[in-house]
């Protein structure tokens, strides 16, 4: 047996204990919770979005309707009666997510042939056949609609574009790109503070981007009535929708 | 003469004057009197340059606002012109396309295009009416 060097026999030392990452529960613990099933602030009864919830799970455990956020490359493929073949596809990136409940929709925007072409999807539409995820990105903004004052290589998307492959791994990877503008005027003035956007680099000589500091309102963040607490809401529909997908 | 920046077209790339309106309004009704439109078709009264842009004149339509689909007059180059719209700013019901720009097709008045083909996009909305099976005929992208 060893022996230290005082030359008594050293007490046994076990080896460490091996530490096992169980990727299956990371997985579960990371949940997404689409945004149009959290219901608005107001006095509706919580019975009407407990209907529009049900058929809502009801749809989608015929129709998969990916995880996406803003700024995901999405192809959609929608049942039309005047396309050749029934059926058209578009491929666009997803600019704004808008609406609750079942009329909730997605905005897809691409540039064809030098023409910007944005489509406003409803998500439980019966009409839609396939929506597949091409890219995964999340932007620094929640709403991408400065896209249409900028240059158009930003929103111009492959409409043959194969799928990137990615691993079911852990978060989706944020692509903190910062977007070149034309010049002004732009359909609404994105440097000022209400609009709060990160992802554009502002070209503007510093005195305007002073002058545009002049409307923001640094009271809203602190603004009591405005607060809407939703993790008690969101638990409770995670385990409605959880359950009722897993049947 | 590329279009590069659809809020001031055909303005600014033309070799004579150029004409900077002093504010551009956003999109209020789709296609009005004296709207500013593109002409998409590959005619040769679209696309020579002109120091004024062609502009809607009449809306063929019982409320004087144009949708995708309506027929309308238009002032080209000192003269006078149908047209079809095939695209506008506005946004419309869900499921259709809005374009970046109000783009018209030229057309005579028996229906038939006057151009031979048509590069953007069109909607695929305009197949409902049997009218336009020629200018559909032209078209190669379909949105």
């Amino acid at each position: 047996c060893r022996v230290s060097s005082d030359g008594k026999p050293e007490k046994f030392q076990p080896p460490p204990k091996p530490v096992i990452i169980d990727k299956q529960k990371q997985r579960e613990e990371r949940r997404f919770l689409s945004p149009e099933f959290i219901p608005p602030r107001g006095r509706t009864d919580p019975f009407k979005y407990y209907i529009e919830r049900k058929d809502m799970i009801q749809r989608r455990r015929v129709f998969n309707i990916p995880e996406f956020y803003v700024g995901h490359v999405l192809a959609v493929t929608t049942a039309d009666p005047y396309a050749s073949e029934k059926s058209s596809r578009f491929v666009g990136i997803c600019i704004q997510r808008g609406g609750k409940g079942l009329g909730a929709t997605f905005v897809l925007r691409n540039v064809i042939e030098d023409q910007g072409v944005e489509i406003c999807y409803e998500l439980y539409n019966p009409r839609i056949q396939a929506i597949e995820v091409l890219k995964l990105e999340k932007r620094l903004d929640d709403n991408l609609m400065y896209l249409r004052d900028a240059l158009p290589e930003y929103s111009t998307f492959d409409v043959n574009m194969k799928p990137v492959s990615r691993l079911d791994d852990e978060e989706v990877p944020v692509n903190k790109l910062q977007v070149r503008m034309k010049p002004k005027p732009w359909s609404k003035r994105w440097e000022r503070p209400k609009y709060n956007i990160k992802g554009i680099k502002f070209e503007l000589p510093e005195s305007k981007m002073k002058e545009a500091q002049k409307w923001s309102q640094p009271w809203l963040e602190f603004d009591m009535m405005r607060e809407y607490d939703t993790s008690k809401l969101e638990d409770k529909i995670w385990r409605e929708v959880s359950e009722g997908l897993k049947n | 003469r590329s279009v590069s920046h659809p809020h001031l077209p055909f303005i600014l790339s033309l070799l004579a004057l150029s004409f900077s309106p002093a504010s551009v309004t956003g999109a209020c009704r789709a296609i009005q009197k004296l709207t500013r439109v593109r002409v998409v078709d590959n005619s040769a009264l679209g696309n020579t340059p002109y120091h004024r842009p062609p502009k809607c004149i009449h809306v063929y339509n019982k409320t004087g606002v144009g949708k995708v689909g309506d027929k309308i007059l238009l002032a080209i180059k000192g003269e006078k012109k149908k047209a079809l719209i095939v695209g506008h700013k506005m946004p419309g019901p869900t499921m259709t396309p809005r374009f970046d720009s109000n783009n018209v097709v030229l057309i005579e008045d028996n229906g038939n295009p006057t151009g031979t083909r048509i590069k953007t996009p069109i909607p695929y909305i305009l197949r409902q009416r049997g009218e336009f099976s020629k200018v559909l005929a032209i078209a190669r992208n379909f949105v």
